[in-house]
């Protein structure tokens, strides 16, 4: 099983916490991989909030072919950083030879263009890199403003201190990180496959698997060009999130709506039935089935989470006045927040979704 | 000694030959009586006794006069192996046996000049059939659990009416962050996945339509399953269009346009909507060709209703006036949808066909958004009556078919906008759960089922060549017959409990199915939750061959 894990916090936090957080439901998972997004960033990024940044693994190769295509489109590099790495004998990481966090500035012509504009053009051009995952000279896992991304398959513990992530320092920091433990066991190991997944802004990972995947493939293929790869169910997750909020610009609750619509007993007794009873005819293939926990982050750094429709996965909230841990096991919160109230903890169930803004605060909205 | 006459028709020549027992045979005529076909007649044979009593041979003899039972010998009162003699005969002295060595498909196109005509389905079985070679083989276990089909829900309904994409619905966000409703959306009903088939009241009888309709009422109204059924076509008794379980009946109209004048009429009488309106263009039983209800059926109370005088009802073989696709969707769909105000969904009924993809493209491609479901009817689909070639040889499965068009959709990002409905042959085993289950993975919203209905009620037909006599209107069993005394053979209540019964346990059937597979809804179009032995049908259907 997947466990899943999302830290949010006024203050800077270095990714050492997502590594304890997770470390401490090690039960849980397989020790086959680690993946985080971070959003907000903090340290070396904190300057360039505005500018896409991109996350790679790749060969040599790769990373010329990659740099080349970002400057053939106009791109000009203003930021580089290489996480120094310890190859130390006897760790158990199957790594690639380079990992590059580069931010750059948007072509001349962008400059004056719209925030729609960049970010379709900042789609366009990862999907262009992502060609090069077909014969892994390279897998970006994003191009965005103030999103880093990384993913690799081994012992977490082990990619922990392969990239010196155990030791805290204020260079590589976020205010919101977001990570999984696991590599895909559903289908073939593939490097892009590990959760959390990234589009557009939006980052989503699951504990869980869904029983709609091919249901939901089939209809999303179509939806955008973006939903592509579906080496995992729980891309199936994020697209969707993407295409509620983003492309149908609905509010956050009616993607619970669409995932988990409420049976039409229940519906029946709402006073927006009608609109309700829309969105399941219309959405019926982007229903997920099956026990998952979803955890989310929006574009604007809100994180959110909930559960399938019979709550057959497990997540816990705990909290501090300036920081919000989102666990699929509560260990991992006592670990990262010993002090907490555990009082406040939430356990989330089947028809809410809680959703934790900027400002912190924690709320739950019935479906 | 008489000459022989080759050509005359004896029990041999027929489909089935009557074993009688005279020896058992009490006389009492009761099989007689009630073999509606007339295919047995009480007869006095010539009878010689020879014996002797003495030590050596002294043949004396008697001749006497016996009454027997004897099979007609005519392709028009032949035996249809109906069984009903055996049914009701207190010593078991008679019953129809199959017959290998019929003639009759050659001696009665000889001895009639006519086509032969027949009720069914398809009786020319050549394999196993493909939804027997698939089976549900992705069960959830472990990490992704099964449900329990006791104690969790399950939400099983299926919709009906024509679905917008979802950047086609009229929405807004309010000030409240809700979404409110800003413009017109064609009407959806979420009703029961299986919906009990168009067979007129033409061709059933008033007593077995009765049952249809009773049994769907107490669906609805006392188990909380939302059958609903199809009028077929021929209108319905006004008494029920103006009531308010109108609401539970789907409106047919065929190229007879039968019925509809009445309907039209009744309008502003009617205190409930149909459940929808049925356009048929082609039927899976006979396509390319319309109803047809012989002179013999049409009684009082269906010229009443029909509005016709007493003859041959032959429905033509398209609309008249139909020139294309787009002419049907424009005039027809949208008519129809106006009638209603645009407050009832209007589907079309085609038969399965190599270019049932095609058709269906066509439809789900209308700007109008106007088709609101599109049922799909394969080749093993019964029917009332129709000419026999058509029914052996004209058709298309449906299994591929359906799978066709669902696969089409998909192509297009548009699975779902024309809810699929499938039918032909399903439950033709007598397990629709397990058969409907199949055909929703493969890509059907649901599906429709008529002869398994009336087989629920007590017909006796089947697919090996048994009764088919609907066309007769001489129903052995009152299901298909507008004879009083056929009918009330038929205890209407009866076969209304037979057909909820059987509703309650194809329910409980669903949930046992789709509990395995962890799905608390309709599994429409996981084809992955279904496995193949068969490996051509595994390609073909596009799921996992296994072995």
């Amino acid at each position: 099983m997947c466990r899943i894990g999302a830290i949010k916090s006024r203050n800077y936090i270095h990714p050492s916490q997502a590594l304890l957080l997770m470390q401490s439901q090690q039960k849980g998972h397989d020790n086959s991989g680690f993946a985080m997004v971070m959003h907000d960033l903090g340290g070396i990024f904190e300057g360039y909030k505005h500018l896409p940044t991109l996350s790679m693994a790749c060969t040599d190769e790769g990373l010329k072919i990659a740099e080349d295509i970002l400057h053939a489109a106009g791109f000009q590099r203003v930021l580089q950083w290489v996480p120094e790495t310890e190859n130390r004998p006897g760790l158990d990481i199957i790594a690639m030879p380079n990992y590059v966090f580069e931010t750059f500035d948007y072509p001349r012509p962008y400059k004056k263009a719209s925030k729609e504009e960049k970010e379709e053009l900042l789609l366009d051009i990862r999907l262009t890199l992502r060609a090069l995952e077909e014969d892994e000279k390279g897998f970006v896992y994003s191009f965005w403003p103030d999103v880093v991304t990384l993913k690799e398959i081994g012992d977490p513990r082990d990619i922990g201190t392969y990239f010196k992530l155990w030791e805290p320092d204020d260079n590589f920091t976020a205010r919101v990180i977001t990570a999984q433990c696991r590599q895909n066991t559903n289908y073939d190991i593939v490097r892009y496959a590990a959760h959390p997944f990234f589009l557009q802004g939006y980052t989503a990972l699951a504990n869980g698997e869904n029983t709609f995947y091919l249901k939901n493939v089939e209809m999303q293929r179509e939806l955008h060009r973006g939903y592509i790869g579906f080496e995992s169910d729980s891309q199936c997750f994020l697209y969707s999130l993407h295409y509620v909020h983003r492309e149908l610009k609905w509010p956050l609750i009616y993607y619970k709506h669409v995932i988990t619509p409420l049976s039409f007993e229940d519906i029946e007794m709402r006073d927006d039935r009608e609109q309700l009873l829309a969105i399941r005819q219309s959405l019926a293939h982007l229903e997920i089935n099956g026990p998952n926990t979803i955890i989310g982050v929006l574009p604007d750094n809100s994180l959110f989470t909930c559960c399938d429709a019979k709550k057959l996965r497990p997540v816990v909230v705990g909290r501090t006045e300036d920081t919000v841990v989102v666990s699929s096991e509560v260990c991992g919160i006592n670990e990262i927040l010993p002090g907490r109230n555990w009082e406040t903890d939430i356990y989330p169930d089947e028809r809410e979704i809680v959703f934790i803004g900027d400002n912190l605060e924690v709320q739950r909205w019935k479906q | 000694m008489e000459a022989m006459r080759v050509n005359d028709v004896t029990p041999n020549d027929l489909p089935w030959k009557i074993r009688y027992d005279a020896s058992r045979c009490t006389l009492c005529g009761s099989c007689v009586a009630a073999c509606s076909f007339r295919a047995i007649e009480p007869k006095v044979e010539r009878r010689r006794l020879v014996w002797s009593e003495s030590d050596y041979p002294e043949p004396k003899q008697r001749f006497s006069a016996v009454p027997v039972i004897r099979q007609a010998r005519s392709i028009q009162n032949y035996c249809r192996g109906c069984g009903i003699c055996e049914k009701i005969c207190p010593n078991d002295a008679i019953k129809p046996e199959r017959n290998p060595d019929t003639r009759h498909p050659i001696i009665t196109r000889c001895l009639g000049g006519d086509s032969i005509k027949r009720g069914g389905r398809k009786n020319l079985e050549s394999n196993t059939r493909t939804l027997d070679k698939i089976r549900v083989g992705r069960i959830s276990q472990m990490t992704d659990p099964s449900l329990d089909a006791q104690r969790h829900t399950f939400d099983m309904l299926a919709p009906f009416g024509r679905i917008l994409s979802p950047k086609q619905l009229p929405f807004q966000v309010d000030e409240n962050g809700k979404l409110k409703t800003v413009g017109q959306s064609p009407p959806v009903r979420w009703i029961y996945p299986v919906i009990i088939g168009d067979m007129s009241i033409g061709a059933l009888s008033w007593r077995m339509w009765e049952a249809v309709a009773m049994a769907t009422a107490y669906l609805n109204e006392e188990c909380g399953l939302p059958v609903r059924m199809c009028s077929g076509e021929g209108g319905m008794p006004l008494r029920l269009l103006k009531s308010r379980y109108l609401k539970y009946s789907i409106l047919q109209i065929a190229s007879g346009h039968f019925g509809w004048n009445r309907i039209v009429k009744a309008m502003p009488h009617m205190v409930e909507d149909p459940a929808g309106v049925l356009i048929k263009i082609g039927q899976g039983a006979k396509p390319g060709d319309g109803g047809l209800l012989m002179a013999q059926k049409v009684a009082e109370h269906i010229q009443a209703i029909r509005g016709v005088p007493k003859a041959d009802l032959l429905s033509p073989p398209n609309h008249q006036g139909l020139y294309s696709i787009e002419e049907s969707v424009q005039k027809m769909f949208l008519s129809f949808n106006a009638a209603f105000k645009f407050r009832v969904p209007v589907a079309i009924k085609v038969a399965a066909s190599a270019t049932s993809v095609s058709v269906f493209n066509n439809l789900v491609r209308d700007p109008y958004n106007i088709v609101g479901g599109f049922f799909l009817d394969g080749i093993d689909g019964g029917t009332g009556a129709a000419h026999e070639v058509s029914l052996d040889h004209t058709g298309h499965p449906i299994v591929s078919k359906l799978r066709d068009c669902y696969l089409a959709a998909v192509a297009q990002g548009r699975q779902g906008q024309i809810p699929l409905w499938a039918a032909g042959g399903l439950g033709k085993t007598g397990d629709l759960a397990a058969d409907a289950f199949k055909m929703m993975c493969l890509g059907a919203n649901g599906v429709f089922t008529g002869k398994l209905i009336l087989q629920m009620a007590g017909c006796v037909g089947n697919d090996m060549g048994r009764c088919n006599a609907c066309n007769t209107g001489l129903c052995p069993v009152g299901i298909t017959t507008q004879e009083p005394q056929l009918a009330h053979r038929l205890d209407p209540e009866k076969a209304a409990q037979n057909i909820v019964n059987y509703f309650l346990a194809m329910d409980q059937e669903f949930k046992k199915l789709m509990a395995p597979i962890g799905n608390s809804s309709l599994p429409v179009g996981r084809s992955d939750a279904l496995v193949a032995t068969d490996k051509a049908a595994a390609e073909r259907l596009q799921i996992q061959y296994v072995c």
